[in-house]
């Protein structure tokens, strides 16, 4: 971005103080590293070591059993001992989650334009869109398995998580559609924009913040309906992590339920950080949710 | 020029040249549908290439006035007439219009280019033909080396020189300001208020300027609507004989405060009538 203007107008005269006024945005974001930017980036991993040398200091001190609470020492083992199961596991339940994801933001986009462009549609089926968000899925997974994943488990538990991660999509697409700013639909409606380029080129960019926010709520609560799933599915033929921890609890084998407690949750982890980092790779010239301001 | 002039015959046989309106608005009134009585016997004609305000207090209509012009609100009575546009099939005349709202409304996501390209884009145009026409309206309004850039990078007077440019970009008959420096400070008003000028002269467009503040319209203006409130009505109209270009020189002259204080004088009047 070429940030001297040649100006061949008459305007030459206005023009020096309003460049220099104007911020070059991303720009001035140096890659300059300086400690305290080291220690931003850091912190949540010196943290994180300091809470496990307490906890493994603390369970020698007291000598608390590892059928209550395994030291770190010992999850990390389990963790290399066990990898096959557990890569095993973590393979089935991301595929659950990630499809379940994936599902969720198609048909949540789709359905929240849809239910905007009428509002009788909207009237009409937002109440049950609602019931089905307050209903716990937990109340519902037993029929879910009976109906469909008695030899289809898979599916069920697809489902499953689906109904979970659905609503925040929905709902959110759904506000972003009309939350476009009013001053530009009036531009939109004066040089007599059709409904297609109304929605491609004012709505569906409006609402993009919404529904990556929406996207980023939906892929933690996917992982919660796979798991959750899981749970209820029980030995039915599930082999994701969470049926590991059931299965584990039961035998009490308390160090590989934490190994795939920390599989879990570093794929949960993993799954965020993609989704936060889709939104920054698509926000970050515009949004100001994404703008540093310097003062 | 030459379609714009309208050859009349007088009773005594002398043939006068008359310039035909661009639009004419007889009677036209409008009322909300809560009752509220926004225009009231609205009377306008404005010609080719004026440069005309709309001044008066807030509430007295000059926004809706303006929004009629665009065909962005509908009026309740009276009729209006562009004697030269074409009309469409359903009777609609094809509005040359370009709006240039109280904010700079750009599209926060799309980039400079993008923003002034976005009413051709709206008319099926095709970007690449039109890059040339995006860049003129660019360099125009004095912003050429800043097609790339986001809205969010430039300065309020720059958005609002962007706002103009896509105003501009369809090449309107009729270029509609309402109150568009109206959040920017009094420097870079100046400063637009000039620039204003210089493109009106450049774009040979008619501008219909809607402002509440006297100094502005004088300063502006060729001719000045002045309206009241309750019902928002045209209480009278002024004339600004002074040439262009206009300058520093004629903002510190007498003949500058003469007419201001004429318009004030005329405010004045409806207020206490």
């Amino acid at each position: 971005m070429t940030m001297n203007p040649a100006v061949n107008s008459t305007m030459n005269s206005t023009l020096p103080e309003e460049t220099a006024e104007a911020t070059t945005g991303p720009a001035l974001e140096s890659s300059r590293w300086s400690l305290s930017q080291i220690l931003d980036r850091s912190s949540p991993l010196i943290a994180g070591i300091i809470f496990l040398l307490a906890w493994e200091w603390l369970i020698k001190f007291y000598n608390v059993s590892k059928f209550v609470l395994p030291p770190p020492s010992l999850i990390i083992s389990t963790l290399i001992s066990e990898r096959a199961d557990l890569l095993t596991g973590l393979q089935y339940t991301a595929a659950v989650t990630i499809s379940a994801f994936v599902a969720a933001v198609v048909s949540g986009i789709f359905f929240g334009v849809l239910l905007t462009q009428n509002r009788r549609i909207e009237n009409t089926f937002w109440p049950y869109a609602v019931m089905m968000q307050v209903t716990p899925v937990v109340a519902i997974a037993p029929l879910v398995i009976i109906w469909v994943g008695l030899d289809r488990v898979w599916l069920a538990m697809l489902l499953l998580a689906w109904m979970v991660a659905f609503f925040p999509m929905l709902s959110n697409t759904a506000i972003g559609m009309k939350s476009a700013d009013h001053g530009l639909r009036n531009v939109f409606e004066l040089y007599g924009a059709s409904r297609w380029k109304r929605f491609r080129y004012l709505q569906l960019p409006s609402a993009l913040p919404f529904i990556l926010a929406g996207a980023r709520i939906s892929s933690g609560l996917s992982v919660i309906g796979a798991v959750v799933a899981e749970f209820v599915a029980g030995s039915g033929g599930s082999r994701g992590l969470a049926f590991m921890i059931v299965e584990s609890g039961t035998m009490l084998n308390i160090p590989r339920m934490f190994a795939a407690l920390v599989m879990l949750s570093a794929f949960g982890l993993s799954i965020w950080y993609v989704t936060s980092a889709v939104q920054t790779l698509l926000l970050r010239r515009w949004h100001e949710s994404e703008l540093k301001q310097e003062n | 020029m030459l379609q714009n002039l309208d050859r009349a015959t007088t009773s005594d046989g002398e043939q006068v040249v008359r310039r035909k309106p661009l639009v004419r608005m007889q009677n036209v009134d409008k009322i909300y549908s809560n009752g509220t009585v926004a225009l009231k016997n609205l009377n306008l004609d404005v010609y080719p290439q004026e440069f005309i305000s709309l001044l008066g207090p807030s509430g007295c209509g000059k926004s809706t006035a303006l929004r009629i012009f665009s065909g962005l609100g509908a009026y309740s009575g009276g009729s209006m007439d562009w004697p030269q546009s074409m009309y469409d099939v359903s009777g609609k005349p094809e509005r040359e219009v370009g709006f240039v709202f109280q904010e700079a409304t750009l599209m926060p996501w799309a980039t400079v280019f993008d923003n002034v390209f976005l009413p051709l884009r709206l008319k099926d145009k095709s970007k690449a033909q039109m890059t040339e026409r995006v860049n003129e309206a660019l360099a125009l309004v004095g912003l050429s080396g800043f097609a790339k850039a986001y809205p969010r990078e430039l300065s309020g007077g720059m958005k609002m020189r962007v706002s103009i440019a896509r105003a501009l970009v369809t090449q309107p008959k009729l270029l509609l300001m309402d109150e568009p420096f109206a959040a920017l400070d009094e420097i870079t008003r100046t400063r637009l208020s000039n620039d204003v000028l210089d493109i009106w002269a450049r774009a040979k467009c008619t501008v219909m300027f809607v402002t509440h503040s006297i100094f502005e319209s004088v300063y502006l203006s060729q001719r000045i609507v002045v309206m009241a409130a309750r019902p928002g009505r045209i209480i009278g109209e002024l004339k600004i004989d002074a040439p262009y270009p206009r300058d520093k020189e004629f903002r510190l002259s007498s003949e500058y405060s003469a007419y201001c204080r004429a318009v004030s004088d005329m405010l004045d009047l409806a207020m206490r009538s």
